[in-house]
């Protein structure tokens, strides 16, 4: 396994990878704030849609960690849907962004409200995601996956 | 939005998450900890762009297609939500309190103090 010499952000397939579902990620996120509209200025878009994001990167995380190790198709879904899609569904800027702007425009009352609450009821949901994907990737069995070219150097 | 900005969009989205995933990578390669630098270097960089972006779009410097597609597209796939808050409770996990308060809080307050400081820059450039 040659290839696995050079680190995966320095390698154009992984790149790709991210980049694919970054786009999708992007998209989806564009196109629920084209319906979903600020609440008496509270961003509610981009609010669900980090907590969203949050509580099923966890899940996924955690439910590939329980499968085994990070190569082959584990580490495919884990580029293309965690670090692209929710990496890119979910954001930070926007939360800083608005924030900033609600500060500067008298709500400071709803930017912190809407700052701790993204923060503290994130974690909550990311360990929500995490506890369900320990639950539903019990170790035992998994193991015995199939497994593909890519990882058949790895002791199952 | 017309078809053909939507899809501006997330073409930038798609770019950001490719380069959040190198600069990660990168800082990654030379920085070893298990605190996740390279998140916070990225979500609080883009947090002062998006600032000042959007003060220079409210100065009507920039267009609102242009901060669509560099703002919600380009630096809204850059930075992200769900890894910084997966961060934060492997830190918890890990019995260590103190750098899951820094990834939390700390990075919502240093984001929100630079995007206040790229709002005010930008605004006053108009």
């Amino acid at each position: 396994m040659t290839r696995a010499q050079r680190a995966d952000h320095l390698r154009a397939g992984p790149v790709a990878l991210v980049a694919a579902g970054g786009a999708a990620g992007t998209a989806l996120r564009a196109a629920i704030g084209l319906v979903v509209h600020p609440v008496g200025g509270f961003p509610l878009a981009i609010f669900g849609i980090n907590l969203v994001g949050a509580f099923v990167l966890g899940l996924l995380l955690q439910a590939l960690t329980a499968r085994g190790p990070d190569t082959g198709r584990r580490r495919t879904l884990r580029l293309l849907v965690g670090t692209g899609v929710l990496g890119g569904f979910t954001t930070y800027s926007a939360l800083s962004s608005d924030s900033a702007v609600l500060l500067t425009s008298g709500g400071v009352a709803l930017a912190l409200a809407y700052g701790l609450a993204t923060v503290l009821l994130g974690a909550v949901a990311s360990w929500g995601g995490i506890a369900l994907g320990a639950a539903v990737g019990s170790p035992e069995g998994r193991d015995r996956m199939p497994v593909d070219s890519d990882s058949s150097g790895d002791p199952q | 939005m017309t078809p053909l900005l939507f899809v501006a969009v997330a073409a930038a989205g798609g770019v950001g998450a490719a380069l959040r995933f190198v600069v990660d990578g990168v800082v990654r390669a030379r920085i070893r900890s298990s605190y996740p630098v390279g998140v916070t270097i990225i979500n609080v960089t883009g947090s002062f762009l998006l600032g000042l972006l959007t003060g220079l779009a409210l100065a009507q410097l920039v267009s609102e297609q242009w901060l669509l597609v560099l703002g919600t597209g380009l630096l809204g796939g850059y930075t992200t939500f769900s890894t910084a808050s997966f961060e934060t409770v492997r830190l918890l996990q890990l019995r260590r309190p103190g750098a899951a308060l820094a990834n939390g809080l700390g990075m919502l307050a240093a984001s929100v103090a630079v995007a206040t400081l790229g709002l005010w820059l930008g605004t006053l450039a108009g």
